[in-house]
């Protein structure tokens, strides 16, 4: 009698456990990109960028190709690999401390250059690594180590909505947002993660999914509580669903949240210039 | 062997070009050959002036203190630099530009009308070609078929057409200071001389 | 071989697409953008890939990435872009990357000038970044070694696994001068450890940051490691006229240039004066010191507060002066920062103090030799008193 598998780990993590703290969404997140990576078979010809933060040692999990740069570089360091190899697979897997503090100028540069990366951005509205600090997608109110009495507004301005404003950047090719909060957010996060990769398969340019996610530990909250905190709080911030798609892709799924204005459409295809004019 | 050289005018006049015709030049000759562009505080005001160091052997210091070629196309430039030239040595200056001399009796003046030489022609812009061919004139380290491939080489692809009017300028420089021997000559000399070119060059429009 | 007359901007240019280098990422600052420009213009017509960063800080980052990948690659920029740099660096350095770094230096500190300075000597050859690492640094004096000197960048990078940095500065940049061109190479061997996807082979990892406190620990003996083998192998110095000096300049870059034109005319007038000329200003050249131990005095000439100073007293501090018992040669410093440029007057006055500081010396110190000698019955002959006679 033989066992018949129902479930194993996708064949690019290694079988190293997770180190992420009990409840937090990076695992679910690794696997996504896993999954995604395996089911296009693109294993052997993928290069993953990673942040520092949590996931810093994600290269223990991606049984893949690593280069791990500097803080809030990871789009300036995937530029380089995907300039040198333009016929590989680029990603970079980075948090909202990396992606969006102290790399946003490389984040939005690498956006508006069009360059045909796929960006994993785990955003759970704090710094993890470092212990519960405000991350410029705390949300107002919420409570962190450096303003224990929740974010004002008044004092450090509201939380920066990254898809949206990189969404208005012409030569981004996809952007979408889902949660990792509940099965069915999952199921939606997992088509978008595998359509980030395609349109870059495809020759689109930029593809960023930001993935809303859970950080129990700093948040103080039991891991379930933490999963609900993220759909009653942060969904209401940020809205699930696709932003932008390349207009020859397939019919978007009907967005999850309150889906705002999509800007898909405007991507590629915006440089014109008449008649040498412009030489 | 050694020759370095400093020219200094005003920017516009052709100054760097001149001076990487000559470097270009002495290289084609089979020298070592170094060109420095006003670099530093001196680059400010308007001036332009460039070095160049030709060397039978590798160039020591780029830079040049103690000219023993200086071409000077404004009156601060010859303020600046003409007390600096090697005795011995050589200044060529645009005397229509110009209405002092270096004062100096240890050197070689030459006052030449470039300018209105170059007007003359009709071509303005190549006052400094005008001053390189005077420069042929009277020092014979550089020959002629060097500069001129010099200028071919330092003219841009897309003004290849100014080459042939370059050359029409380098040898006017060449026959004015055959035509007006000035060797020698000192202070006061030298302004009678350069007043005279003007009249040389105010006939010479005139006839035309 | 290719004889042409090049900006020493320029020649770094064309040398780095001949050795080889396929992507290049550069912002403006002046005095280095005839090199960006250069880049722009010919890398693409050369097959690769000309990109303008954002900014310094992202730029070294698309060299880590693009050398990551196992191309040859460079970037440039001048000091204060240099100085937003330096993170990159101790990643590159950490991650064992090769890449090629041009700082043609301008005046600071601060936004400073483009006034011709040298003062960056410190933050290449002394690290810059943070940690226990260093970038391999060569100095180029004229626009052939622009040229010569990027060639063995890349090939030194390459060969240690380590970033390299050409130190040069505004005057040779923008200076034309004969050059004879390398001839084209190719990328150079292939790099089995380079992140390209692990189709076939075991996953490649370039990581900074180590896993274990003793991964760590382990890093940087490995580096350590590497530094010495480097310094073993790898200095570089021009010696002029050495063989019998009495007198050595010491200096770099264009300010060696200036030192040469002062050796000839101090040689001229019978003073026994040489040129110690460092190429590699890390690793610094030991050895071409310890080779003239009759020396009796250094003056080190910069465009900068003294900087290399620090590495020529440390390096003669052991060696002993030709003519004074148990002293070390003695070192004066001409030189400032902020746009201050040397002349070979200068050179040749400050070397006349030089020999004459050191001609009182002697008499002093011989005149106490003698004494110490008398005293130690007799077992040392006073040859002090022959050698003035």
């Amino acid at each position: 009698m033989t066992d018949k598998v129902v479930f194993r780990k996708p064949q690019c993590l290694t079988d190293k456990a997770f180190l992420y703290c009990p409840g937090c969404s990076h695992g679910i997140a690794h696997r996504l990109v896993a999954e995604a990576i395996d089911e296009l078979g693109i294993r052997g010809r993928t290069v993953c960028v990673s942040s520092i933060g949590c996931s810093v040692r994600c290269w223990r999990n991606f049984d893949l190709d690593v280069v791990q740069g500097a803080h809030g570089r990871g789009l300036a360091v995937a530029t380089g690999l995907k300039r040198a190899l333009p016929d590989k697979v680029v990603f970079t897997y980075q948090g909202d401390g990396d992606l969006a503090a102290i790399g946003m100028a490389e984040t939005v540069h690498a956006a508006a250059r069009g360059e045909a990366i796929t960006v994993i951005f785990v955003n759970n509205a704090v710094f993890g690594a470092t212990g519960g600090q405000m991350a410029p997608t705390t949300l107002v109110g919420q409570k962190t180590t450096t303003y224990p009495k929740g974010r004002d507004p008044g004092h450090v301005g509201m939380p920066i909505k990254v898809s949206e404003m990189l969404a208005q950047l012409p030569a981004t090719a996809y952007i979408a947002r889902e949660a990792l909060s509940s099965p069915k957010h999952v199921l939606a996060a997992k088509k978008a993660v595998r359509r980030a990769f395609e349109v870059q398969l495809a020759g689109g340019g930029f593809a960023m999914v930001e993935l809303l996610a859970a950080c129990p530990i700093n948040l103080k909250l039991p891991p379930v509580d933490a999963l609900k905190w993220v759909e009653e709080n942060m969904v209401r911030y940020y809205p699930l669903g696709e932003l932008k798609s390349p207009p020859a892709a397939p019919p978007a799924r009907a967005a999850g949240g309150t889906g705002v204005g999509a800007t898909g459409g405007e991507g590629a295809g915006g440089r014109t210039c008449a008649g040498g004019g412009c030489q | 062997m050694k020759r370095e050289y400093k020219i200094a005018g005003f920017g516009g006049q052709g100054i760097l070009f001149l001076g990487q015709v000559l470097a270009y030049a002495g290289m084609q000759s089979g020298l070592e050959s170094c060109w420095i562009p006003s670099y530093g505080p001196e680059m400010r005001g308007g001036t332009a002036n460039c070095q160049v160091v030709l060397s039978d052997r590798r160039v020591r210091s780029p830079l040049v203190y103690n000219p023993d070629v200086a071409l000077i196309f404004n009156k601060p430039s010859l303020e600046r630099f003409s007390p600096d030239v090697k005795p011995g040595g050589i200044v060529v200056l645009v005397s229509d530009l110009i209405d002092t001399s270096p004062g100096r009796s240890d050197i070689a003046v030459y006052a030449v009308p470039a300018k209105s030489l170059a007007d003359a022609a009709g071509e303005p812009a190549t006052l400094n070609m005008v001053v390189a061919g005077a420069l042929l004139a009277v020092d014979p380290l550089l020959r002629r078929e060097d500069v001129e491939a010099a200028i071919w080489k330092v003219t841009p692809p897309h003004r290849q057409r100014m080459v042939a009017v370059n050359l029409r300028a380098l040898d006017q420089g060449v026959d004015w200071v055959r035509a007006h021997p000035a060797e020698g000559t000192t202070g006061a000399e030298n302004a009678a001389n350069a007043a005279g070119a003007v009249g040389v060059v105010g006939m010479a429009k005139g006839a035309r | 071989m290719e004889r042409t007359f090049m900006k020493g901007n320029e020649a770094i240019g064309e040398a780095a697409i001949r050795a080889g280098c396929r992507l290049y990422f550069g912002y403006p600052i002046t005095p280095q953008n005839e090199l960006l420009e250069y880049m722009a213009a010919h890398l693409p017509e050369a097959g690769g890939v000309f990109l303008q960063s954002e900014s310094e800080l992202a730029g070294i980052s698309m060299l880590y990435g693009a050398v990551a990948a196992g191309k040859r690659a460079m970037i440039s920029s001048s000091s204060p872009g240099i100085s937003l740099m330096q993170e990159g660096l101790s990643f590159l350095a950490s991650a064992e990357l090769p890449g090629v770094i041009v700082n043609i230096t301008r005046g600071g500190p601060g936004l400073g000038r483009i006034t011709p300075a040298q003062s960056d000597y410190l933050q290449a050859t002394k690290g810059g970044g943070h940690g226990d690492y260093n970038l391999i640094v060569l100095a180029p004096s004229s626009v052939q070694e622009m040229a010569d000197l990027t060639t063995l960048a890349f090939e030194l990078a390459d060969k240690y696994r380590n970033p390299a940095m050409l130190l040069g500065d505004g005057i040779i940049g923008q200076m034309m001068e004969t050059v004879t061109l390398p001839p084209a190479m190719d990328q150079g061997e292939s790099k089995p450890w380079a992140a390209t996807g692990c189709e076939g082979r075991e996953r490649n990892l370039i990581l900074s940051a180590p896993y274990t406190d003793q991964e760590l620990m382990e890093l940087n003996m490995r580096l350590q490691a590497k530094y010495a083998r480097i310094k073993a192998a790898e200095q570089r110095a021009e010696c002029e006229q050495m063989e019998d000096a009495e007198y050595g300049i010491v200096a770099f870059g264009i300010s060696a240039r200036l030192a040469l034109a002062a050796v000839d005319d101090l040689r001229a007038d019978g003073v026994k004066v040489g040129l110690i000329r460092p190429i590699t200003l890390w690793p610094f050249p030991e050895n071409a010191f310890r080779a003239y131990p009759k020396v009796r005095g250094y003056l080190v000439v910069e465009m900068n507060e003294g900087q290399m100073v620090q590495d020529v007293r440390l390096t003669v501090s052991d060696m002993v002066n030709g003519r004074v018992p148990g002293a070390a040669p003695t070192i004066r410093f001409l030189g400032h920062g902020g746009g201050y440029v040397p002349t070979a007057t200068e050179i040749r006055e400050r070397v006349m103090e030089l020999a004459r500081l050191l001609r009182e010396a002697v008499g002093a110190s011989e005149a106490v030799g003698a004494v110490r000698t008398a005293s130690a019955s007799g077992s040392v002959p006073a040859e002090g008193g022959r050698r003035t006679a």
